[in-house]
């Protein structure tokens, strides 16, 4: 707080004392609070932002990593797995049927399920995969053959998505009173002593009044823009006399159009008022209407009977009594006494799901049966591409994706750094350099996707090199990342101290010398930090793979770098356009496996720089 | 020096490596290619996958590159080098035919494998939409005609402007990009018909055929038609949050997502699979294959790929392509295409 006295050279006054300083220096102090303000918000909002993506990755994918089993103990039977009976596993595991052995054992779970047609669907329960794991033990153990076995059998997809409750919610009421069944296959009435289909009559009419209702406020709506349209069908027809009394040929012609046009539309709407009051009314009459069955249809949610042993579908049901059909075999007609029977009623109405009621009855049974299990989903983490959501795997991906990073790693990190080297240490400034260094800058700025059509033409149709091969991927990744890394590892060159070179220099190393023991080491970690930015960049790379056949359906996980191989980025994008819905919950997976391996690499990257860190 | 040995090792593996590709050059391929169509892919990839277990062959490999590109790359030559299979959601046109003979590729095998339904759709909780060919062009056009029969800037902005029937909703509909294929079969089956219908159009085309087709080949830019990208279930996602909103895509989308969508009614028929195969509804589209005859005995396993994918295990109505939303081809039909695939003919260059 030192006053700058005026002096006889004129300088200026400044004091800091005055009312008029301390305020100033207070509005200094609150810009740099607000300053340091806003980079907090900033950051914050950078973090929730990143949060929130992650998290809604990760909910969205933990479906992909359980997956639900059926645990069967299977006879594994000579005749239908080894039908030559020659014990060798290379001859049995193509010629035995796994199929039917996994089928027979199933049949033994639910034996009342035996017509033909319960049959393809208590089959339809597995997936095309499901045998895959007793093949696999009984090729690894040919004595298992004259044994049963319990082993594993993967469900399809769509069962999955039932167990794991994203096809329908379910609520479940406790029977109350005797129910009786009439009939234990086919068409069934099932009696109640005390009206215990009373509460979902009540939810079935409120049901039939608001669709009711709904029509019917449709039907206004609908009447109301009738009389809007026959009020301008009046004026149309004004101006059509009109333009006749004119004789303007292109006046009638035009009025004309617009009355038709209009005619028309008082026609449709006529129409569609009487459908909907139509419609309307007798939805309402259904309402009113006591003591008759009440019909339900696959619009509305599912009323499944869970009674001895077996499971029955209402189709249309009143205050005592329901009347459907059996999905599953009922064990007897006996009465079930209150507690012992149950109601289930499924939220998503039939018609809005692939799984039908049969198909959800079997799987209740099954599960009933307590032979459903839920596991971690080892087949994702150790399995290639497949159609089928519940068989594919990342393991393809993975490892095209770690070959691939390996080519691009072991081209452009000696060409990029040799560049770097020679064009900061070694090369004359002159023209010539200056051309290069406009067209390294030039390149790092090209869009990947012209990469790739340089691979196609030099890699594929010049060099006849294999299409989808990891080795082709890696060239051109490597030609996208090494502008990167040429840069920043010229850059790293120019932040060493020239006294460092000057010191080798000075004791007598010749300048190869100098750059390589001194210069080169102390430039290191920046030459790292270039190339972790350039190998992820390269990782999540797309456009330019597709131009070289690397956006493909890959079944066989990649042995070497001329295999046909697959990358994540790729899967992630393949797997995204898929119609079936589990593989929305795969997608989301297989990026949390991209982000793993990219979190891998870089900190394989980091332990590296450490070590060649130096400080001065 | 470390960092010598570092780099020496280096290079060393790169040399390697190299040496290793010079080795593959030399190798021919076990595995049938195929490239094309994202819209085949679903179908020709689980048959491929279908093919692999049988054990026999390797899996083939598919790889998803679009019709036309896919079709580029399949005439470019005969040889190990080239794909030996291209999938397409459309026929191949007369000039990718003569490009294919000029390469050499003389023998094309074509396979029609089924159909696939275009739908318009949109969600549970939006208004039904009952609709005909006319009112699609004329709500989706950049230009149509006005009162006077001139051609003027697309006016509708509601459904319910172009007929009263429609509901009483602001024109939105998400639709393919203009690289898709399901976006010329929506141009041909939709708005081409739709144009014709329309009086003052149908007299533009006597007069000027090539500004006819401007007419229905150009969708409206002003916010009423969005490009959604290829991808659909980005469309379906869109649609659930936005139930005023359309959505144009693929009959196997509308089926997998038939807890949230809801098919809007074309010219009196719902996309059903029974309507769609039957072909009573009018917006599908055949898809086909294409096999290269001069690579069998040359690429292991073509017949009998041809042989798989015209099965009836696979094509016919309870076939595994239906689960993934194939439509299938009717009885008589596939029994042509199997025949086709047996004795592998070939197709020349009439009717295409």
């Amino acid at each position: 707080m030192t006053d700058v006295l005026a002096n006889s050279a004129g300088s200026r006054v400044i004091d800091v004392t005055s009312d008029a300083a301390r305020a100033r220096i207070k509005a200094r102090y609150r810009a740099e609070g607000r300053f340091r303000a806003y980079g907090l918000v900033a950051v914050g909002f950078a973090a929730l932002f990143l949060v929130f993506l992650l998290a809604d990755i990760v909910i969205k994918a933990l479906p992909a990593f359980t997956s639900y089993n059926l645990v069967l103990d299977v006879p594994v039977t000579a005749e239908t797995i080894d039908p030559k009976g020659t014990r060798d596993p290379a001859e049995f595991g193509q010629a035995g049927d796994f199929t039917k052995a996994v089928r027979d054992a199933l049949s033994l779970v639910v034996p009342s399920m035996s017509d033909r047609n319960s049959r393809r669907i208590l089959y339809g329960a597995v997936s095309s995969g499901g045998s895959d794991e007793l093949r696999r033990r009984v090729m690894a153990d040919p004595t298992l053959i004259g044994k049963t076995v319990s082993v594993p059998v993967l469900v399809t997809d769509e069962a999955d998505l039932y167990y794991k409750g994203l096809v329908t919610s379910k609520t479940t009421h406790s029977g109350v009173g005797i129910a009786t069944p009439s009939a234990t296959t086919g068409a069934v009435t099932i009696f109640s002593t005390s009206n215990a289909f009373a509460e979902d009559v009540q939810v079935l009419k409120q049901t039939l009044r608001r669709m009711g209702d709904e029509a019917l406020r449709d039907a206004g709506r609908a009447s109301l823009a009738l009389k809007s349209v026959e009020a301008d069908r009046r004026h149309a027809i004004e101006q059509a006399a009109a333009a006749k009394a004119s004789g303007d040929a292109g006046r009638i012609a035009t009025t004309e159009g617009q009355l038709a046009k209009i005619e028309a539309d008082v026609a449709t709407l006529g129409r569609r008022v009487a459908e909907l009051t139509a419609t309307g009314n007798g939805l309402i009459k259904r309402f009113e209407q006591t003591g008759a069955l009440e019909t339900l249809d696959t619009a509305m949610p599912s009323l499944l009977l869970r009674i001895n042993g077996g499971i029955v579908r209402a189709n249309s049901l009143g205050n005592d009594r329901i009347e459907g059909e059996v999905l599953v075999p009922l064990a007897s007609t006996a009465d079930a006494a209150a507690g012992t029977w149950s109601r289930e009623i499924l939220a998503t109405p039939e018609s809005n799901r692939k799984l039908q009621d049969k198909q959800v009855a079997v799987l209740e049974v099954l599960r009933d049966k307590g032979v459903v299990q839920s596991a971690f989903n080892t087949r994702f983490f150790s399995g290639g591409d497949s159609r089928e959501p519940e068989l594919a795997g990342i393991l393809g991906a993975l490892v095209g994706s770690a070959l691939t990073m390996l080519v691009t790693l072991v081209i452009c990190l000696p060409l990029g750094v040799g560049a770097a080297v020679y064009l900061e240490e070694f090369a004359p400034k002159n023209k010539m350099t200056e051309i290069i260094e406009v067209n390294i800058n030039n390149l790092a700025a090209v869009p990947s996707i012209v990469f790739g059509l340089l691979g196609l033409a030099v890699f594929l149709n010049a060099f006849a090199l294999p299409r989808s091969a990891p080795l082709v991927g890696g060239l051109v990744l490597a030609l996208l990342v090494l502008p990167t890394i040429i840069i920043a590892s010229r850059a790293a060159l120019k932040a060493v101290p020239p006294s460092i070179r000057e010191a080798a220099l000075g004791i007598g190393a010749s300048k190869q010398q100098a750059v390589f023991h001194h210069v080169l080491p102390l430039a290191m970690p920046g030459i790292m930090t270039g190339t972790i930015i350039g190998m992820a960049h390269a990782l999540g790379e797309t456009a330019p793979l597709l131009m070289i056949g690397m956006i493909a359906f890959i079944v066989d996980v990649p042995t070497s770098v001329v295999e046909a191989a697959t990358v994540l980025p790729v899967q992630v994008f393949l797997w995204a356009d898929l119609p079936e819905i589990a593989f929305q919950a795969k997608t989301a997976a297989a990026i949390l496996v991209l982000l793993g391996f990219l979190f891998v690499m870089n900190g394989l990257a980091i332990v590296v720089r450490k070590r060649f860190e130096r400080r001065w | 020096m470390k960092i010598n040995s570092v780099l020496g090792a280096v290079a060393a593996f790169g040399l390697a490596a190299s040496a290793l590709a010079g080795t593959a050059l030399a190798q021919s391929r076990e595995q049938i290619r195929f490239v094309g169509s994202s819209t085949v892919y679903p179908f020709t990839t689980a048959v491929a996958e279908q093919f692999g277990k049988g054990g026999k062959f390797k899996t083939p490999v598919v790889e998803s590159t679009g019709t036309g590109g896919g079709l580029k790359l399949f005439c470019a030559g005969v040889g190990v080098a080239h794909p030996d299979g291209a999938n397409a959601s459309r026929r191949i046109k007369a000039s990718e035919f003569d490009d294919c003979q000029k390469n050499g590729v003389k023998d094309i095998v074509e396979l029609k494998v089924g159909f696939d339904g275009i739908v318009v759709a949109n969600s549970k909780k939006g208004p039904d939409l009952n609709i005909n060919q006319t009112q699609l062009f004329l709500a989706l056009a950049k230009q149509v005609p006005g009162p006077d029969g001139k051609l003027i800037a697309n006016p509708y902005k509601s459904w319910n402007q172009i007929d009263a029937s429609l509901p009483n909703e602001p024109i939105e509909v998400l639709g393919p990009p203009p690289t898709s294929g399901t976006r010329d079969a929506f141009l041909e089956l939709v708005m081409e018909p739709g144009a014709l219908k329309v009086p003052a159009l149908a007299e533009l085309r006597k007069a000027d055929s090539k500004a006819f087709d401007v007419v229905w080949k150009s969708l409206r830019e002003d916010g009423g038609y969005i490009d959604a990208g290829e991808n659909d279930n980005l469309i379906v996602q869109k649609l659930e949050s936005n139930p005023k909103a359309f959505g144009i895509f693929g009959y196997s989308f509308l089926e997998e997502n038939t807890a949230k969508i809801k098919g809007a009614t074309v010219a009196g028929q719902q996309p059903t699979f029974e309507l769609i195969a039957s072909g009573k509804y009018p917006v599908s589209r055949p898809l086909f294959v294409y096999l290269k005859k001069q690579h069998v005995g040359v690429i292991p396993g073509m017949k009998e790929f041809a042989a798989e994918y015209t099965s009836d295990k696979a094509m016919g109505e309870d076939g595994y392509l239906a689960d993934k939303g194939l439509i299938p081809l009717p009885k008589d039909q596939r029994a042509t295409v199997g025949k086709v695939a047996a004795e592998m003919s070939v197709i020349g260059k009439e009717g295409l």
